[in-house]
């Protein structure tokens, strides 16, 4: 049995279902307790659990991030929350110098079962500050484990996945999805990290969409599909550790491949999985590698300005009929 | 304290020789705040230590010899070969790890006591860091969230007069920075950081107010390292006659010379203790000697919990 859900409704399930089950987990984070997360993703988990375990913090990143991983060095499993992706800046010595190397620089010995959400993504006329997609950033650091789900079904057996593992993830959630709907199952399930997910199927190229630039992608392939162009949409749905293979798989098929995500375009994901293609598929491929993604500068406040730098539907039809109308 | 620094001048030496391939930030000097803050602590609770960390890894429990083999980057050192002296950490002795970034440790240590408290459980947590991280914002975010929730932790601060090189009078507009203990809450204790006794008290009372649920304490022990911020520091910043001056404090030889003037241990108990020190150093070095490097391959493990068939991701 299923239901129909949001993503905000399905990453507080997640939460919630965890908390009762495990008493080391816990949730902190800026207004996360009484106000119900700035996004209402925590909504009513403080009348549940109560202050203790849905912390209410200082504004306070570095202490946040730094202190959830002292915590789970203890054995203790926290999530925690940077209310807006972009002020993951603050914690950055703890993310980077202390979270990611913990296990590693002890000889492999600490546990840090360390979930940090963030909200990331552009919701219009938040400009530069509050609108960012840093994953990228991350998928530098060895040692952090990143999922970027664009499905209520996804985010909530990848949230379960991360809180119940013994390494640390950042879990990164597009604003814009908190409101779309999807069925999740009823009963209790995780997915395995590095498992990609398969949207639609088609021969005519292979798209990868991360995280919150899967409707959009959804609407391209509707309208390519009304012009009878059938693709294939990929969804990683973790950066680390990345299912290559199957992106390997359904490149192999389509013999074209375009990644798209709204993190800017130099530097971002696309450019590591296009290299990884480029190492791994070269040869099934019929034409370059494409990218869809925000251009290469800090995101406007005006939301005309904001909309004309983020992919949309028209940005990935158009990758899609230039890779189909290539010839070497 | 006569162990933490023979072992210091023990590895400044087989760094010469060539045993230790990275750097050393030596504690020597500052024997007094690791020995008397970890001597009030109860084996399951737990430090955050610096890049001067040797001294409180030993005070805590720490073994020389898989010290000196991590020092020599051997793979049964304490990280295997892969931390090295800024890393190091054994947490069954609840070392939670040296750290190479200034007051980098301070927020774990919060969230350790974090932990201990959710689970009402009697333990603490202890962050050492020196006289420059309190101008760091991790110390600042950490203290105000410990205060806030009257965590059990105690900040210990080793002002040894320098961040790096320069002078802490030129780091921050304060003397004492005990004083900064003011606005998170907690009570600032100021104390000789070369009187052992001193320390040991201090943190005791601090321990007992952890415990008790009242929240941190800052103490700041005023102490000096005698060597420079790293070996091979040319320690342009100081003058002779004010590290004479530190010397003619030394506690070690206070703690000796009070030591015999109570009549609690004679000269000759001291003798014992200082030869099975550098039995135990002979050991170490001759332990680290033996032991063999890591394996290649373990440069690729360890990076997460689950190995995932052996890819590297």
């Amino acid at each position: 049995m299923s239901r129909i859900i949001t993503f905000s409704q399905a990453i507080r399930e997640a939460m919630v279902e965890e908390m009762r089950r495990n008493p080391d987990v816990f949730l902190m984070g800026e207004d996360v307790g009484l106000f119900g997360g700035v996004f209402g993703v925590s909504a009513g988990m403080f009348d549940e659990f109560g202050p203790e375990r849905v912390r209410d913090t200082p504004i306070s990143e570095t202490a946040i991030v730094g202190a959830g991983l002292g915590a789970a060095l203890m054995g203790m499993r926290p999530i925690v929350e940077i209310m807006f992706a972009d002020f993951v800046t603050v914690a950055m010595d703890q993310v980077v110098n202390q979270v990611a190397k913990a296990r590693y620089m002890s000889g492999g010995k600490a546990d840090a079962p360390l979930t940090i959400r963030l909200a990331n993504g552009a919701p219009g006329a938040a400009a530069s500050q509050h609108s960012q997609s840093p994953e990228a950033w991350f998928m530098n650091i060895p040692g952090l484990k990143i999922a970027i789900p664009a499905t209520p079904r996804d985010a909530k057996g990848l949230l379960k996945t991360a809180i119940r593992g013994v390494d640390p993830v950042l879990f990164f959630e597009h604003k814009g999805l908190y409101n779309t709907l999807g069925e999740v199952p009823d009963e209790d399930y995780a997915i395995p990290f590095g498992q990609a997910t398969y949207h639609c199927h088609g021969s005519a190229a292979t798209v990868i969409a991360l995280g919150g630039v899967l409707p959009t992608v959804m609407n391209a392939a509707a309208h390519l599909a009304d012009a009878g162009i059938e693709i294939e949409v990929v969804d990683p749905r973790t950066l680390v550790p990345l299912d290559i293979e199957t992106l390997v798989q359904s490149v192999k098929k389509t013999h074209r491949a375009v990644i798209v995500h709204e993190a800017h375009r130099r530097g971002g994901p696309g450019a590591e999985i296009a290299a990884l293609l480029a190492e791994q598929a070269l040869p099934y491929l019929d034409a370059p590698i494409l990218r869809v993604a925000t251009a290469n500068v800090p995101i406007p406040y005006n939301p005309d300005l904001e909309h004309a730098i983020l992919p949309d539907a028209n940005d990935v039809i158009s990758a899609v009929t230039n890779l189909i109308s290539y010839r070497l | 304290m006569a162990l933490i620094r023979e072992f210091e001048l023990r590895a400044i030496r087989e760094r010469r020789n060539g045993l230790i391939p990275g750097f050393i930030h030596a504690c020597v000097g500052q024997e007094a705040t690791a020995v008397g803050a970890c001597t009030a602590l109860r084996p399951d609770d737990v430090i955050t230590s610096t890049h001067r960390g040797h001294g409180h890894l030993i005070a805590k429990g720490g073994d020389p010899r898989y010290m000196m083999a991590e020092l020599a980057a051997r793979g049964v050192g304490y990280c295997g070969g892969k931390g090295g002296s800024l890393h190091m950490a054994d947490f069954n002795l609840g070392i939670l790890g040296a750290n190479g970034i200034v007051a980098g440790g301070i927020p774990m240590a919060v969230g350790a006591a974090l932990a201990f408290q959710m689970r009402n459980e009697q333990r603490i947590a202890l962050a050492f860091f020196g006289d420059g991280a309190v101008n760091e914002g991790a110390f600042h975010e950490a203290a105000n969230l410990a205060g806030l929730w009257k965590l059990p932790v105690i900040f210990f601060c080793e002002n040894n007069l320098y961040g790096e090189g320069t002078p802490q009078h030129r780091q921050a507009p304060l003397r004492d920075l005990a004083q900064r203990a003011a606005s998170y809450g907690f009570p600032g204790v100021i104390i000789d950081g070369n009187d052992v006794m001193a320390v040991y008290e201090a943190t005791t009372q601090a321990a007992e107010r952890a415990r008790a649920g009242e929240g941190p304490t800052f103490i700041e022990g005023k102490t000096y390292r005698y060597r420079g911020h790293y070996e091979g520091d040319p320690m342009v910043y100081r003058s002779q006659e004010e590290l004479a001056a530190w010397k003619a404090r030394d506690p070690i030889r206070r703690w000796r010379e009070r030591l015999l003037a109570s009549g609690d241990a004679q000269a000759s108990e001291l003798e014992i203790i200082d030869k099975e020190v550098q039995e135990q150093l002979d050991e170490a070095v001759a332990f680290a000697k033996a032991s063999p490097p890591p394996p290649l391959e373990a440069a690729l493990a360890g990076v997460y919990g689950h190995d995932h068939d052996g890819r590297i991701f």
